[in-house]
């Protein structure tokens, strides 16, 4: 029985942490692009939309995760239609974990040597071609490292959303840990959490340092 | 380049001054000219101003001059890399100042250029980045291929066209970074302090590179460098640029033979051989006793092409003749350098000596008396 749940947990976990995460990727690549071309001196260079979306960026990752996601609740209502599981779960992680990435993935991009862009225009490139042959490619290893941070991160905050009726690892432990004082659970929970932060961290420094040619 | 070549060019069109090249007709068929371009960063800081200058088709053309003169900023006006404030960039009789992205790209595949830090893509192989300029102008995949192969064949790293960067050396990357640039099959290379960051012995094989591409692609090429080494060894023709502007231009063997401007004697002096320490101690304005010798300095600045006469020059000074030292090398075909002599027991005054030398020298200088 309980076993069952603990799976079901875990399911929920990835599901929350995945969705979200798979999101923010999607979505905070290009954000970080823009964010690196358009500042003075950039390809797309646009100083004054690079500095509004730079401070929306900031805004959203200033907000601390238990605080965003109360502050969500209309929203994710409007989104989902409901405030409750996994899936409304995966709205506030997936907008406090888009800027979060895009942040990391930024600093990657913008170590990219400038002579390389340069060379880069050189040998006639366009600009889009800058983008894709030579800032992503070069800064690759470091998004990678940044992606793995953005999961270690989410399965953090998924265990806070849990605490409101998100469902997941972090649900569990507190209902039975800290509700019903079930140690056994409780220490059950931390273990697969663990394990989990492990995998993922190993697998993507692992990925990372067989993308890094340097 | 070979003698026969420069013996070409100087019967053929450079112009070899800069009053000269103003009325030189050969100005219309410039390869590259500059039409007082200027440079200004920040409205105040002023990298390049009032720069005249026409390079031919196929020669080497060098920059030269101290950091911070401006070689980098000139250098890549040629491709806008960096847009000029002021003047004009014509290629071929063409102003690029107006482009537009599809023609400045399509200028920029006429135009390769190499780097002093070569600027390889770290995440892709040796093959990869030599296909990048290709792959981004839409050639097909059999033809660039083909290129590939013909150009690491050319820089001589067949064997090397799965390593990353990170996995060679100095030499063989900035080899990586000529055959990358030479894809698109240019007319002008741009060579960013290409040599700057290697050991002389790779710069030698670099720059063998470089002449050979000169001569068998019959490409422009222009150069910024602050090693004055670089250009002897490779350069037709050479400016020097200070605080932006240009101080000196010329054929190499005259800029070298005669540095008129102080910059210019001053990027040279580790080229020239000075008075050795040891010398200079004993040297005295006059002469302490009577056999003191008198110390003649001859400089050939290579506008005569003979070697000089050793004997001749000897028997015309009389008396007894050391040589203190000397050298001669050739630079484009003329006879550059300096010999060091004390004369003794000579009959002529030192006055005498000295316009006696003249014969057989460009500059003669008497430096004093040694015992």
């Amino acid at each position: 029985m309980w076993f069952d749940r603990l799976v079901q947990g875990a399911i929920d976990t990835l599901l929350m942490v995945g969705v979200s995460s798979l999101i923010a990727l999607l979505v905070g690549i290009p954000l970080a692009v823009f964010l690196v071309t358009s500042d003075k001196g950039g390809i797309y260079q646009a100083p004054a939309l690079n500095r509004v979306l730079g401070a929306f960026v900031n805004l959203f990752r200033s907000i601390p995760f238990l605080i965003l996601m109360v502050a969500l609740i209309p929203f994710t209502r409007l989104i989902v239609g409901t405030t409750y599981g996994v899936w409304a779960a995966v709205v506030p992680l997936t907008i406090a974990a888009t800027p979060f990435f895009a942040r990391i993935a930024e600093v990657s991009l913008r170590e990219v040597d400038h002579g390389l862009i340069e060379a880069a225009q050189a040998m006639g490139c366009r600009r889009r071609h800058i983008i894709w042959h030579v800032l992503l490619p070069e800064a690759l290893p470091g998004i990678v490292g940044g992606f793995t941070i953005t999961l270690v991160t989410m399965i953090n905050s998924s265990a806070m959303a849990g605490a409101i009726g998100a469902g997941g690892l972090g649900d569990i432990a507190y209902r039975y840990g800290y509700q019903r004082f079930d140690t056994q659970i409780m220490l059950t929970v931390i273990v697969l959490l663990v394990v989990l932060v492990a995998v993922i961290q190993l697998g993507g420094d692992r990925l990372a340092r067989g993308l890094n040619k340097r | 380049m070979t003698a026969a070549n420069a013996q070409q060019r100087d019967q053929g069109t450079p112009p070899r001054t800069a009053e000269q090249t103003e009325l030189h007709p050969h100005l219309n068929r410039a390869h590259v000219r500059f039409i007082n371009l200027g440079k200004t960063y920040d409205g105040s800081v002023h990298a390049l101003q009032g720069i005249d200058l026409a390079i031919q088709r196929g020669e080497v053309f060098g920059i030269i001059g101290r950091s911070g003169a401006g070689k980098s900023s000139l250098i890549r006006t040629i491709n806008r890399l960096e847009q000029p404030s002021s003047g004009r960039v014509l290629i071929d009789q063409v102003d690029i100042g107006e482009f537009d992205e599809d023609r400045l790209v399509a200028l920029r595949r006429r135009i390769g250029m190499i780097f002093q830090h070569f600027n390889l893509m770290s995440a892709k192989t040796v093959w990869q980045n030599v296909e990048l300029p290709l792959k981004v102008a839409g050639v097909p995949k059999l033809q660039r291929e083909q290129k590939v192969r013909e150009l690491l064949e050319l820089v001589g790293l067949k064997d090397k066209h799965k390593a990353y960067p990170a996995q060679l050396s100095g030499g063989q990357k900035q080899r990586v970074g000529i055959a990358r640039s030479l894809v698109h099959d240019p007319e002008i290379l741009l060579c960013d302090e290409a040599t700057s960051a290697l050991d002389p012995e790779t710069t030698q094989s670099i720059l063998g590179l470089l002449r050979e591409i000169n001569q068998r692609l019959g490409l422009t090429i222009v150069l910024i460098t602050h090693e004055m080494a670089v250009i002897r060894e490779i350069c037709d023709r050479v400016v020097v640029l200070e605080h932006g502007r240009i101080v000196e231009q010329g054929p190499v063997w005259q800029v070298f033979g005669d540095p008129q401007h102080a910059v210019s004697k001053t990027l040279l002096a580790p080229l020239q051989h000075g008075l050795p320490e040891e010398l200079q101690s004993r040297l005295q304005a006059t002469p302490a006793s009577a056999d003191a010798a008198l110390v003649l300095r001859l400089q050939f600045t290579g506008s005569a092409t003979d070697e000089p006469d050793l004997a001749a020059l000897f028997g015309a000074l009389g008396g007894r003749v050391r040589l203190l030292q000397g050298g001669v090398e050739r630079i484009q075909g003329h006879a550059l350098g300096q010999l060091l002599l004390a004369v003794n027991g000579s009959p002529h005054e030192a006055e005498t000596l000295r316009s006696r030398a003249g014969n057989w020298a460009q500059h003669v200088e008497v430096l004093g008396y040694v015992v």
